[in-house]
């Protein structure tokens, strides 16, 4: 009853108009209609979708390295996974403050760092063209130490009888690494490719705090849109429209990511 | 050779741990100097204050919301613990019809994007009349699909001799649940306990949409609104203040317990 109530709920909240206080009102196909002609919808879900496509490669490159590193014959182990997984624990709000001050124009720890070397300074919050990417670097810097913990579970998995063999018909590192390593761990390859999308798509409070999802809507997530939709304006019929078919968004992307990986095995 | 490769290794590791540490370590100093040394601010400042957090203080209640955070995410985690182990019990040890249906259907709920059931929830607070309550923030969460399955996963591997002499003994099946199988399940206990606390200690989206009352909110819904709306004026000091706050009991519970939050983060990813 708990699960099925607010999924037949939300259905039949697509097809009303409600502010809560007013009673329902029939609308039809209406919410569907002003959805596939919101521009700031669709543009939001675009910026998710441009999220994705530089945090998930970015946080499997950066995790499989530093993964890779501390698989070797490595003192302070422990010391040094404690420092990647701080970002983990702590909430996003702090994280989000923190780089909000670190993105700033005039005073930011980056900018002051690029006109030490000579280098002008970037607007990493106020260009529309960089915001996004500047939000998923951050997002893959909070991310990151608990994909590098999985790898390093998936890395340890790897017999060490193939790297042996390997050795001995005098393969080289790389050699080792795309032939032995990346098949070896492609199913947690995988198993981080589909954490970190769910969790991508779910991106809401960096945007909230940063940019309010600005500069020219670039960084506005479709969360942060729902969630606009629904609290800001009190459309609870369109909010659980958007809803609704973002989520089949997210599934249709994790089916298909599935299959392509599957294929790919 | 391997004396150059392992220097390498070294370097690299310490200049990456550098680039995840130093944030942090830059936040704390740049709450405790001086507002105007913080735009130039890179290892210590020249005079060390706490104005920053006497204004933090003066102008959000941010003990109360302290508080609030610590009585919403202790009763979440110990809802949590008492349901999940006993769903789990039903569905690992006791024999019934539709047994199978029931965890499919838990399975189910966990693959549903929260994004479907926001709105509706949202109006089943309202109709409760939940809306500023500690209700709203606590019920929704108490019983978690994670937590049964993990719990499931981990009863199975109990003997069910263990549970027959229980019987036997004269235990009811809540003794069996709360005097057997929880002393013998404390690697699971501790899981989901550090990840359902961490969970809903950060958790703040939905704090947004259901607290308006400012002596109700959690510390993250108070600190995000605080950094938003105009009250922190602009001070980056203050600001930094509040967020070391709202980082700080959690990195505290980090450095002592550092393994069982890695461990513990670690199975979730790997059992889904």
């Amino acid at each position: 009853m708990f699960v099925a109530f607010p999924v037949v709920f939300s259905v039949v909240l697509t097809f009303h108009k409600w502010n809560i206080i007013a009673p329902m009102e029939y609308t039809g196909l209406n919410n569907y209609i002003l959805l596939f002609n919101d521009k700031i919808f669709l543009k939001s879900v675009g910026n998710t979708l441009i999220f994705l496509l530089i945090h998930i490669p970015l946080q499997i490159i950066i995790a499989l390295f530093i993964a890779e590193i501390l698989n070797q014959k490595i003192k302070l182990k422990g010391a040094f996974r404690g420092a990647f997984f701080l970002p983990v624990i702590v909430s996003g709000v702090v994280v989000t403050i923190l780089w909000q001050q670190l993105y700033g124009f005039d005073t930011g720890l980056f900018n002051r760092l690029l006109t030490g070397i000579g280098l002008g300074k970037i607007g990493w919050l106020t260009d529309p063209d960089i915001a996004m990417a500047s939000i998923a670097v951050m997002a893959t810097w909070k991310n990151v130490g608990l994909y590098i913990i999985l790898f390093l579970v998936g890395l340890q998995t790897v017999p060490t009888q193939y790297y042996e063999a390997a050795d001995l018909e005098g393969a080289n590192h790389w050699q080792k690494f795309f032939k032995i390593t990346l098949p070896m761990i492609n199913p947690t390859i995988f198993m981080v490719v589909i954490l970190s999308t769910i969790g991508g798509f779910s991106l809401f409070i960096e945007p909230y705090i940063m940019t309010g999802g600005g500069p020219l809507n670039s960084t506005i997530s479709a969360v942060l849109y729902i969630y606009k939709q629904g609290f800001f304006y009190y459309h609870m019929g369109y909010a659980a429209t958007l809803g609704l078919f973002f989520a089949f968004i997210i599934l249709a992307v994790v089916v298909v990511q599935k299959k392509f990986i599957e294929k790919d095995h | 050779m391997k004396k150059f490769k392992s220097i390498l290794f070294y370097t690299a590791l310490t200049i990456s741990a550098m680039i995840f540490v130093y944030p942090f370590y830059w936040m704390v100093m740049a709450s405790i100097a001086p507002e105007n040394e913080i735009g130039s601010l890179t290892i210590v400042p020249t005079s060390l204050t706490l104005s920053s957090y006497a204004q933090m203080v003066d102008k959000i209640p941010i003990g109360g919301a302290f508080i609030n955070s610590l009585i919403v995410a202790s009763s979440i985690t110990i809802g949590v613990l008492i349901f999940g182990s006993m769903i789990g019990y039903a569905l690992s040890k006791l024999v019934f019809r539709g047994r199978e249906l029931i965890f499919y259907v838990i399975i189910f709920t966990m693959t549903l994007p929260f994004q479907i059931t926001l709105i509706p929830q949202y109006i089943i607070m309202v109709k409760f009349g939940w809306i500023d309550t500690y209700w709203a923030l606590i019920v929704p969460y108490l019983i978690n699909a994670l937590s049964i399955i993990m719990f499931r996963q981990y009863f199975k591997s109990i003997p069910d001799s263990l549970i027959d002499a229980a019987r036997l003994d004269g235990c009811n099946e809540l003794q069996i649940i709360f005097r057997i199988l929880w002393p013998n399940s404390m690697p699971a206990i501790i899981t989901i306990g550090i990840i359902t606390f961490m969970a809903s200690w950060n958790e703040v989206l939905w704090p947004l949409i259901v607290i308006r009352d400012e002596s109700l909110m959690t510390m993250p819904q108070l600190v995000t609104l605080f950094a938003v709306g105009g009250r922190a004026e602009s001070q980056l000091g203050v600001k930094l203040a509040s967020a070391v706050m709202l980082a700080l009991p959690i990195v505290l519970a980090y450095l002592f317990f550092q393994k069982y939050f890695i461990q513990s983060m670690a199975s979730t990813g790997i059992k889904e």
